[in-house]
């Protein structure tokens, strides 16, 4: 036996190699990110904020219903017209232009759709149903193509060869899919609900625009009801979203807040080949202003807004990774006892329930503007999503019965078996947690976002455009890695859920 | 002890019912097993074999290796972790944890050692879903030996393996327990390295008798029809 360090040819080495470069990325993140928590006396914030929590102040807020009604009727339309639209789109998934579209608008998150919708449809219905419905257009497409391709294809080919497309595509193509897209549906309304909820931070008339002002303003116990009111909407939805109401559902919506066009003609064709058009090309410039401008535009904005991005997003992802470690075994038949396992669900529900961009607001407030709010937010809602996932399918691993317990039986015998799927599930939720990092920038943290919502204060719309290209391409990016990396050590998460 | 009194056996069963949930297997079992004893379970598949091994070890966790069927190995890590993971109850939770990530030159030394008898040097650093199936179960076996327990119970452990090997390594691994009970399915196998064989079929106990009284025909009747 030679006394060296032996070298391990496992496949457990591979993954563990990965991780330690993601790992060590992380860690030069976290050494390269602004943590400094600027509030003065954090620790009265924070109990403050707690006691509002405790006491929540169902009547203080004027208009509630109207913000609570405004909320489902935005989350609904959008779903389904995000839906309708993303199902014609998941039939045409064979073609390149298809899926690198589908790809770019669900690259830009509902808060940055919202922002420049809003520039031609104003604070209306529509801006708020089409800033749910067109990534949601995007996210739909690339979901359905996907149970599209997966499902067996035998059906189809047993048919006789005609032309009647259609009539074969209902009959011995649909209804294999149809329960998958029953249920994926179910759950982006729950997603459609905290964006609607998160539009209000922009000005549209949801439950967030109540809760930034009552929590900006220090009412918290009234900050606190909204939030209540938002995870009751979302953890009832099981027992009122029924396939049967969803017409009467999406009928009052429509009626509560129809989503007519009030804008102009003008202003729509003006916000294109004006608005949107590089100021020194609509000033008579050529392409060396053009250049001058971009120059510019890259050192000052998109240049430290892509870096900001990428440095919060990535430590965002080494806290998330270590939260989920952490938290599954709360959650895992296979740790804990009857107690534990209650807490560890109650956590992860809060945790998952909360938009992230609601937790990154309330560290903001407790802790001051840096990068830290962004982290822990981060990190929190995807930790809990992703220990969840992986949680569940520890449900499925049979230990032989002489297994160690405890941490034994963690480090041993439990994480090696779940950790492909806890690494694919992570390696899927850094594209998500790059878009949301991007848009935490609205809140005040210098991310891509943070230069959007500048550029859109300014009204220099043709900024807007190039730094949402600039966020389109960073996520493409990111994604475009973590598929690398994902075929690279074979993992897959095929008939698993991922969000 | 008084010296009238004989000791305690191993493991008794006297009208036990053994099943899964609602399902029963053995209706009523009457068995008893010593300490020092060498048994080899037969019986067509079925007949209760991993049942009762199943229900032995509950009478007697802490003294028994064990070595189930569904080896049950984690197929990503080496070799080494996986006979190392029979040995985690011998010592402390930093130490095996340490053992995960980079094991000291005697964790590696010990482990090798078992290895080596199963003849697996060569792969004690390869993942166990790079090997075949027999090195796969030898491994199991490892893992077994390693928890160092007095009493192995084991369900086909050699099933994988050649006559040769099998014989081989059955003896040795006979050699390192004081007793054992072992589910086999080769019966010259079972005949050469036991003392007792205990015949099933569906869920009785058909043939109890010392091996040597036996012959290959004897055995044979097991799995008539």
């Amino acid at each position: 036996m030679s006394r060296s360090v032996p070298t391990f040819t496992t496949t457990a080495a591979g993954w563990r190699r990965a991780s330690g470069w993601l790992g060590l990325a992380g860690l030069i993140a976290f050494a390269c990110a602004d943590l400094g928590i600027t509030r003065g006396n954090p620790g009265a914030e924070m109990m403050r904020v707690g006691l509002g929590l405790l006491r929540p102040d169902f009547f203080a807020t004027e208009g509630l219903g109207r913000a609570l009604a405004n909320t489902l009727a935005f989350a609904f339309q959008g779903v389904a017209l995000g839906a309708a639209a993303g199902f014609l789109l998941a039939l045409l998934w064979h073609r390149r232009a298809v899926r690198a579209g589908a790809a770019s608008v669900r690259a830009v998150h509902e808060l940055f759709w919202g922002l420049l919708l809003m520039q031609i449809t104003g604070l209306s219905t529509l801006t708020g149903v089409l800033a749910i419905a067109l990534p949601y257009a995007g996210i739909f497409a690339k979901v359905f193509g996907e149970f599209l391709e997966e499902a067996d294809p035998a059906p189809a080919v047993a048919l006789p060869d005609d032309r009647r497309r259609l009539a074969r595509f209902f009959y011995a193509r649909l209804p294999l899919i149809w329960a998958s897209c029953k249920a994926y549906t179910g759950y982006r309304l729950e997603c459609a609900l905290r964006a609607s909820a998160i539009l209000g931070f922009i000005g549209l008339p949801t439950l967030g625009f109540h809760l930034e002002t009552a929590f900006r303003e220090g009412h918290y116990g009234e900050g606190a009801a909204l939030l209540y009111l938002l995870f009751l909407l979302i953890l009832t939805l099981r027992f009122w979203l029924r396939p049967l109401l969803l017409p009467v559902y999406l009928l009052a919506a429509l009626i509560w807040a129809p989503p007519v066009w009030t804008g102009s003609l003008r202003t729509l064709v003006r916000f294109v080949t004006e608005d949107l058009v590089p100021a020194p090309l609509k000033n008579g410039g050529g392409i060396a202003e053009l250049s001058a401008w971009l120059g510019t535009l890259w050192t000052e904005q998109i240049g430290p807004g892509v870096w900001h991005t990428l440095v919060l997003g990535l430590a965002a992802l080494l806290l998330t990774a270590l939260l989920a470690l952490v938290l599954f075994p709360l959650r895992s038949p296979l740790f804990g006892n009857r107690v534990s396992r209650g807490l560890g669900h109650f956590i992860l529900v809060v945790l998952r329930t909360t938009p992230e961009f609601f937790l990154a607001f309330f560290f903001l407030i407790m802790l001051g503007p840096s990068m830290l709010p962004g982290i822990l937010a981060l990190g929190l809602h995807t930790g809990a999503i992703i220990a969840h996932l992986t949680a569940r399918f520890s449900e499925g691993l049979t230990l032989r019965d002489d297994s160690a317990r405890g941490l034994n039986r963690y480090a041993f015998e439990v994480l090696p078996r779940l950790y492909p799927n806890f690494l694919a599930f992570l390696l899927y939720r850094w594209e998500i947690i790059m878009r949301e990092t991007a848009v935490l920038g609205i809140l005040g943290i210098h991310t891509l976002g943070f230069y959007i919502d500048s550029s859109v204060a300014e009204f220099r719309f043709d900024r807007t455009l190039v730094l949402i290209l600039a966020t389109i391409g960073l996520n493409l990016g990111v994604d475009a890695f973590s598929r690398w990396l994902r075929g690279r050590l074979r993992l897959s998460t095929r008939g698993q859920p991922v969000e | 002890m008084n010296a009238s009194e004989a000791p305690a056996p191993l493991f008794h069963f006297r009208g036990a019912r053994l099943g899964h949930g609602r399902e029963t297997v053995f209706g009523a079992l009457d068995l008893s097993i010593r300490r020092g004893e060498t048994v080899a379970l037969l019986g067509p598949s079925g007949s209760g074999k991993s049942t009762l091994l199943a229900a032995l070890r509950r009478q007697q966790e802490t003294l028994c290796a064990w070595c189930p069927q569904q080896q049950a190995l984690v197929p990503m890590l080496s070799v080494f972790h996986n006979i190392y993971m029979g040995g985690l109850h011998r010592f402390g939770t930093w130490r095996n944890l340490r053992a995960l990530v980079r094991p000291t030159a005697a964790q590696r030394d010990s482990v090798a050692e078992v290895a080596e008898s199963l003849g697996l040097a060569e792969k004690l650093f390869t993942s166990v879903d790079r090997l075949s199936g027999g090195q796969a179960q030898r491994t199991a076996l490892g893992r077994a030996l390693f928890t160092e327990r007095p009493v192995l119970l084991a369900d086909e452990p050699v099933s994988n393996l050649d006559e040769h090997q099998g014989l081989a390594l059955l003896g040795d691994t006979l050699r390192r327990h004081d007793s054992a009970v072992v589910a086999m399915h080769d019966r010259a196998l079972a005949l050469a390295c036991f003392e007792r064989v205990i015949g099933l079929r569906q869920g009785e106990t058909v043939l109890d008798a010392p091996a040597a009284s036996l012959t290959l025909a004897d055995l044979d009747t097991l799995y008539l029809p």
